[in-house]
């Protein structure tokens, strides 16, 4: 098809931190395609844009400060740029984007995209800043020495998008003049010669870039990525070019860089020039305060509880109204239809199901909200840098600081701030770990069983608490538990050198709001579409094993045993004692309405199903009722709360943040009997137990699928579950048994 | 001497850089080549890692890493 009206496609490429999202937004609007390219967690975002009746096919790949791919996720920009993705076209332009005000190293990149030799405009962002900092750029000798043409724009305040377009329609219908290389001779004699080799060895043309990064690549990534395609003797041409080239004075990989910066330098040269400035920089002076010993730590701190304590309180408020409306809505279909299956389908299977995930939609947003904005205006870096150290004795790095942060509000947001983590090893292992932390979900649990079960003794005249350094604890075991299972991780499963922490830290800046509110929406929208369906068919599952076989006459019968033998007791005591009272008001919970709907749960398929695993869960101290509630909670842990609310007859309405309701299950847990011998289930040492089960394992659908999202793989989600599971178990066992040894 | 050596606040010249792994790569990459002038301002508040002025921008380096680049003091 002809060029004119022929969809073309722009590859847009640039470092972190130079705006390249801002000017995504702005060539292309908000509607913007998201998915992932296959097999790698990069993302893939396209949007459309037209100029002059040509329509406009804009592809943003990850922001790079190299072209020279050590890895399958760095792969993808240059198979991306050289068309060797399936269902992307080869790019018919591509739109570089470089920060004015940091020239220099953004050139790297630039030297390395021209050598692509395709069409190409380089737009220098953040010509303000740059022009703040004294520097001023001759954008028509930039563009002479380039070759191509240079735009100036401020793509946060939409300046100069226009020129943007129009220089991309005309670099399309122009020709490209052939750039000189920016390497010595010797090495382009080189890859002249391993090009004709390769020709000659099985006929098949390989780009001439791919074959000079096969000649630089000593890491041997890129052999391995064209194994089967590469000829055998390539290994040994390898060697030979390369002990050539370490004889004329440019050794691989060395030659690279020194060459590219050379040919920067010669380009810059007369292109920029340096105004002396009053006094130091903004960015230094801030910099001075934020990085500082004692100023810059306790800032982080501070910063941190303040969006910690919004995420909590202020997502608190949408949460309630998400929560009201959902049992609105379950009330609304709840009288409007006739008691049956297919009502309790829709209200507990449905509405509950989705009502669980969208919960989460608030503190998803806020948490994004706030990351955003410490993004955007440079500060994420620094948090990163200040906290390495720390993150480096367990096997990490600075970067997993602020994912393993975040996952204390929700692990969900937390997996999905890991992307920041360029290493592979370093991100999985950080997504591995992150539900480990202690999230607000298993709050509603941790209360009533404290408050329940752990005696209130204090010490040091109420300073110390016993009911709070439990809370405390539960919240430490995760952390120690996480730092444990990461060491481990990065030893076996993901053992790899260390990367690098060769990190930029970004000048401050204002965050752009479009900016911030675009990409608050667009993570929870992708958590609402790919968590949401796969939430709802494991809700309607749960709902199903809770719900069927709902066999009326044997609930009924079993009720009446249950009753008949209450009543034998109760004419067995004295009337009027503490004792007959309490068996009245047992005679009476077994006549509710609420007993007849727990008594269905109890011969429900996941009822048996709790019975028939009671051996498994004794060991514990459990009974079948919190096995039962422990399995329901699969879609989400704090339905754990609900689930034993019914099961023990409290109710299927159990809010716990209310007193009385509260005090409704707290009192149905503690007379809550052993059927063989009448012991009570709930003793300190079992409800320890399971705290520490719910602190450690992986009740939670929501989170396994967002793995499986942020992964690319099924086989993580269930590692995940597996080790979480077992250390759960492992570790609700040892506290029972220690507990027991204490004589608690 | 390296990098990692250096005194706060001093400046120096790289002279060369250590290793063909990927941190020696990256390290190149950000700009830190032979005849390059390097600041280094400080060290996060638990001595590790540093940060830089090189090439007109900050960079974060670790300790480790620093101690490749070889540099002559200015």
């Amino acid at each position: 098809m002809d060029v004119t009206t022929r969809q073309l496609t722009v590859a847009l490429v640039g470092n972190p931190n130079t705006g390249k999202s801002t000017l995504f937004t702005a060539l292309a609007g908000v509607r913007q395609r998201v998915g992932n390219y296959p097999g790698v967690t990069v993302e893939k975002k396209l949007g459309r844009m037209e100029c002059l009746g040509r329509r406009f096919r804009l592809v943003d790949l990850p922001g790079t400060y190299s072209l020279a791919p050590r890895s399958p996720d760095e792969m993808v920009a240059v198979d991306v740029l050289l068309g060797r993705v399936p269902d992307l076209s080869a790019p018919d332009a591509v739109l570089c984007i470089v920060d004015a005000s940091n020239l220099e190293r953004n050139l790297y990149l630039v030297s390395q995209v021209l050598e692509l030799g395709l069409p190409t405009v380089v737009v220098l962002n953040m010509i303000d800043l740059a022009r703040q900092r004294g520097l001023t750029i001759d954008a028509a000798r930039l563009s002479e020495r380039l070759g191509v043409p240079v735009v100036e724009v401020q793509a946060n305040r939409r300046i100069g998008i226009e020129r943007v377009r129009e220089a991309l329609v005309r670099v399309v219908q122009g020709t490209v003049e052939p750039r000189g290389s920016p390497f010595p001779p010797a090495f382009v004699r080189e890859v002249s010669w391993l090009e004709q080799q390769l020709a000659s060895a099985n006929g098949a043309s390989w780009p001439r870039y791919l074959v000079e990064r096969l000649l630089l690549d000593t890491s041997g990534y890129l052999q391995r990525h064209f194994r089967g395609a590469l000829p055998a003797e390539c290994e040994a041409w390898l060697a030979q070019a390369r002990q050539r080239l370490q004889g004329e004075g440019c050794g691989v990989p060395a030659v690279e860089a020194v060459a590219r910066y050379g040919w920067v330098g010669r380009v810059l040269d007369g292109t920029v020039t340096r105004t002396a400035q009053a006094g130091t920089p903004l960015t230094d002076r801030i910099d001075h305060w934020l990085t500082h010993r004692v100023i810059g730590t306790l800032f982080l701190v501070v910063v941190m509880i303040l969006v910690f304590q919004a995420v909590f309180t202020v997502a608190e408020v949408p949460m309630q109204w998400v929560d009201a409306g959902v049992g609105w809505l379950g009330g609304l279909v709840e009288e409007a239809m006739p008691a049956g299956a297919l009502r309790s389908l829709l209200v507990q299977g449905v509405i509950g199901g989705v009502g669980a995930v969208v919960v989460f939609v608030p503190q998803i947003m806020m948490l994004f909200f706030f990351l955003a904005i410490l993004e955007d205006c440079g500060y994420l870096a620094r948090a990163a840098y200040l906290m390495d150290k720390l993150m480096v004795r367990v096997g990490l790095s600075g970067k997993s600081f602020i994912p393993l942060l975040s996952s204390f509000a929700c692990a969900i947001p937390g997996i999905m701030a890991a992307r920041v983590i360029e290493n592979r090893r370093d991100r999985l292992t950080t997504i591995l770990v992150a539900p480990l932390m202690s999230c607000s979900a298993r709050l509603p649990l941790y209360v009533v069983l404290i408050e329940a079960f752990v005696p209130k003794r204090a010490w040091l005249g109420n300073l110390l608490q016993l009911q709070v350094l439990v809370f405390v604890g539960l919240y430490a075991l995760g952390i120690v538990v996480a730092a444990g299972v990461a060491l481990v991780l990065k030893r076996t499963l993901l053992r790899g050198p260390t990367p690098p922490f060769v990190m930029e830290l970004p000048s401050y800046k204002w965050p752009s709001a479009a900016i911030v509110l675009q990409r608050m929406v667009e993570r929870a929208w992708a958590f609402v579409r790919r968590a949401g369906t796969l939430i709802l068919a494991v809700s309607i599952l749960v709902w199903a094993a809770l719900y069927y076989p709902r066999d009326e006459a044997a609930v009924q019968a079993a009720l009446e045993a249950q009753r008949a033998q209450v009543r034998a007791r109760l004419a067995a005591v004295a009337s009027g004692s503490t004792e007959a009272v309490d068996l009245a008001e047992q005679l009476a919970e077994l006549e509710s309405p609420e007993a007849v709907e727990g008594e269905f749960r109890r011969q429900s398929l996941l009822g048996r199903a709790g019975r028939w695993i009671e051996p498994v869960v004794r060991p514990l101290g459990w009974d079948w009722r919190v096995g039962c509630a422990v399995i329901a909670s699969f879609p989400a842990r704090e339905v754990v709360v609900a689930t034993m609310g019914v099961l023990y007859n409290v109710g299927e309405q159990l809010d716990v943040e209310e007193g009385s309701d509260r005090l409704r299950l707290q009192r149905a847990l503690r007379v809550a009997r052993w059927q063989q011998d009448d012991r009570p289930v709930f003793t300190l040492p079992m409800s320890l137990g399971l705290l520490v089960f719910f602190a450690l394992c992986a009740q939670c659908a929501s989170t396994l699928i967002i793995i499986r999202r942020e992964t690319q793989s099924w086989g993580w989600p269930l590692f995940t579950f597996g080790y979480m599971t077992a250390l759960a178990y492992l570790g609700a066992w040892m506290t029972y048994r220690v507990a027991l040894g204490f004589g608690l | 001497m390296t990098l990692d050596a250096l005194a706060f606040g001093r400046s120096a010249r790289v002279c060369a850089v250590r290793g063909e792994d990927e941190i020696s790569l990256r390290l190149m990459e950000m700009g830190l080549t032979p005849g390059v002038e390097v600041q280094l301002v400080g060290a996060a508040p638990l001595g590790d890692p540093l940060e830089l002025i090189v090439r007109g921008y900050r960079l974060s380096v670790r300790r480790v890493e620093a101690a490749r680049v070889e540099v002559e003091p200015l």
